[in-house]
């Protein structure tokens, strides 16, 4: 398992006692790296001052198997995770989650009631969007997923993530189906359409490095990216271009585990950390959106970094918000079993 | 008096015995900890479901044809790796061998040298070589041999080339090992009675170095049954692997359970082929413990 635990994660859970009696506590867990990094100053660093308590950090890359063996033994020591609202749903069916009390939640109820479930709140929202290179279709490149489909109109390579969320939706979208009558997807129309794509699909990425080193070397005039891993390369300097038009909203959700050793706090720090003031901090040190729209009303962040933002209500208007409810679906796991023996064949 | 004579020796023996096991002990302790224990435990997992016995990993063996196809994958890049490195390394291997000691082993450094960078890295430099902007395309498109880049990686081709160049001193240096050891005297009785360089080639050399062959092509074989980063980074999602099918069914579907039965698969196929390669040659023979 690809778990490290930090030092003062152990040493919070063994001091615990003492400690919870000088002064409030939780151990939050997210998946490590720059992303965690940029979390710190944006929102735990904040938060633990504005409350006054302490946040010991913990990161998991895919927190879900350990989330399965901490609950397991009914004491974990995590409070808090950062982690696919995807997690946070099957969770709580599983009995590993709490179930959200709203009421202690203040700050949720300016969040819109698509990007919240009976587990979570969200936390940051990222874009899996249309990338390609300009120096090959100059202006002109291809602004949607049917002219992504379309290979005589756009000649040139072609990745797509070796994943179907968001690449069935694309497909769909692709061949006509209106963006509002997606969900339920139509999955053996969405394999249909991609089969006929497939021969012209010179990748099918597994890794964000790997999209954006695809892009970067030239090797793929165009493919579906998250839009960080993206931005990342443009300001290498490499000739490439994107458009939120038609991209998949995705988020990433705050959720409590369930028997959480600091229940109360845990709950302290969830609302504080999706208010609209904190969440504004976010654009200023990664290219995640606020998982809380109201934060581009609150003037912190310019309007030209909000035309960056996945999140911002302009972009969020032109995109498509990934159905995680379906995803989770008997249906949705069906098709992620489907994916493996299309892309065999 | 007899029996004081026959004891103490049966008590050095006795502790003897014991002091290699004393000996033995850290080693074991580590295979037995860090090897066996978990084997078991993977191979209890393959067949616990719900906190009950299960066969149902296993049965989708026979139901889900994308194991199937994995699979077959999987033993045809094995075969194909394999061949390439039998075809490339063998020369290589017999120059090694009849060369002056000097030379033979300037030619074993050069076969080993690349031994000591990353696996990793060496992925990478193919992707830099063979990719469509790469040196490879870039060469044949201003020399005009092509008009358009071929496509040389993120494909079979290009795990191949690289699985191949990774493999490779595993396939020559069994074959020097054996071809070394063939006295020089009998491929010239050979000619002494007459027989055409090609003729004594194929009726002693050959013959004669079949142990490291067969050793060779064990080894590339299995290595490539098991290979993981390298067809991941090159394969450009198409060249599906038995080992990338155990890390999806962890990754995106947190099977521990189908995962754990994939890899007792394959770890039998590579028991059944090994024991295969045993009746041609000992099992430390491929190993080139002696």
């Amino acid at each position: 398992m690809r778990v490290t635990l930090s030092i003062p994660a152990i040493m919070a859970a063994l001091l615990l006692p003492a400690a919870a009696a000088s002064a409030e506590q939780i151990t939050f867990v997210s998946q490590g790296g720059a992303y965690q990094e940029a979390q710190t100053k944006a929102i735990l660093d904040p938060v633990a001052k504005l409350l006054g308590i302490t946040i010991h950090q913990d990161s998991s890359p895919d927190a879900w198997p350990v989330l399965k063996t901490q609950t397991a033994t009914g004491k974990p020591i995590w409070d808090v995770i950062d982690t696919p609202t995807k997690d946070c749903i099957r969770g709580g069916e599983q009995g590993m989650i709490e179930k959200l009390d709203f009421s202690r939640l203040p700050n949720a109820a300016e969040i819109p009631a698509e990007y919240k479930t009976e587990y979570s709140v969200p936390y940051e929202f990222y874009s899996s969007v249309l990338a390609f290179n300009t120096k090959k279709y100059g202006e002109n490149g291809p602004k949607s997923w049917a002219d992504f489909w379309d290979v005589e109109k756009f000649p040139g390579t072609r990745a797509l993530r070796s994943h179907p969320m968001a690449t069935l939706e694309a497909a769909l979208l692709a061949d006509g189906v209106p963006a509002d009558k997606l969900y339920p997807l139509d999955v053996d129309r969405a394999f249909k359409k991609l089969e006929q794509l497939k021969p012209h699909v010179t990748v099918w990425w597994t890794s964000g490095a790997q999209s954006a080193q695809l892009l970067a070397d030239g090797e793929i005039d165009m493919e579906m990216a998250w839009n960080g891993r993206v931005t990342a390369v443009i300001k290498e300097g490499a000739p490439i271009g994107y458009t939120f038009n038609q991209g998949f909203l995705q988020e990433t959700s705050l959720c409590i585990l369930k028997g959480a050793p600091n229940l109360d706090t845990s709950y302290k720090f969830l609302n504080a950390a999706i208010s609209a003031d904190i969440q504004a901090n976010f654009p200023a040190y990664i290219d995640y959106g606020p998982g809380n729209p109201a934060a581009y009303k609150t003037g912190k962040i310019a309007p030209e970094r909000a035309a960056q933002m996945p999140s911002s209500p302009d972009n969020a208007a032109r995109q498509i918000l990934i159905s995680v409810g379906w995803w989770s679906s008997p249906a949705g796991e069906e098709a992620q079993k489907r994916w493996a023996s299309f892309i065999q064949k | 008096m007899s029996t004081s004579s026959v004891n103490p020796s049966l008590a050095h023996q006795r502790r003897e015995r014991r002091l290699v096991l004393l000996l033995l002990a850290p080693a074991l302790a580590v295979v037995g900890g860090l090897l066996i224990v978990p084997l078991c435990w993977l191979a209890w997992q393959s067949v616990r479901q719900d906190g009950g016995f299960t066969l149902a990993h296993y049965a989708r063996f026979l139901t889900d044809d994308v194991y199937w196809m994995t699979f077959l994958q999987t033993f045809r890049m094995a075969f194909i790796v394999t061949a390439a490195a039998l075809i490339l390394g063998y020369p290589v291997a017999y120059v090694a061998a009849g060369a002056s000691r000097r030379w033979s082993l300037f030619i074993l450094a050069m076969v080993v040298l690349p031994f000591w960078t990353s696996v990793l890295v060496r992925a990478y430099a193919w992707l830099i070589l063979l990719q469509r902007r790469g040196l490879v395309n870039t060469a044949l498109t201003e020399l005009g041999l092509v008009d358009a880049p071929l496509t040389l990686v993120n494909n079979e081709f290009g795990t191949i080339v690289a699985t191949v160049h990774i493999l490779l001193p595993f396939m020559v240096l069994p074959l020097y090992a054996t071809m070394q050891k063939i006295p020089p005297e009998l491929t010239m009785a050979g000619s002494s009675l007459g027989g055409t360089p090609l003729h004594v080639f194929l009726r002693v050399f050959l013959p004669l170095s079949m142990p490291g062959v067969v050793a060779g092509m064990v080894l590339v074989f299995v290595l490539t049954l098991g290979f993981y980063i390298t067809p991941e980074l090159l394969g450009g999602g198409r060249t599906y692997m038995v080992s990338m099918l155990v890390s999806r069914n962890i990754e995106v579907y947190n099977e521990w359970g189908a995962a754990s039965s994939i890899s007792v698969v394959l770890l039998a196929c590579v028991f059944f082929i090994f024991r295969l390669a045993s009746f041609v040659i000992p099992f430390e023979r491929i190993m080139g413990a002696r």
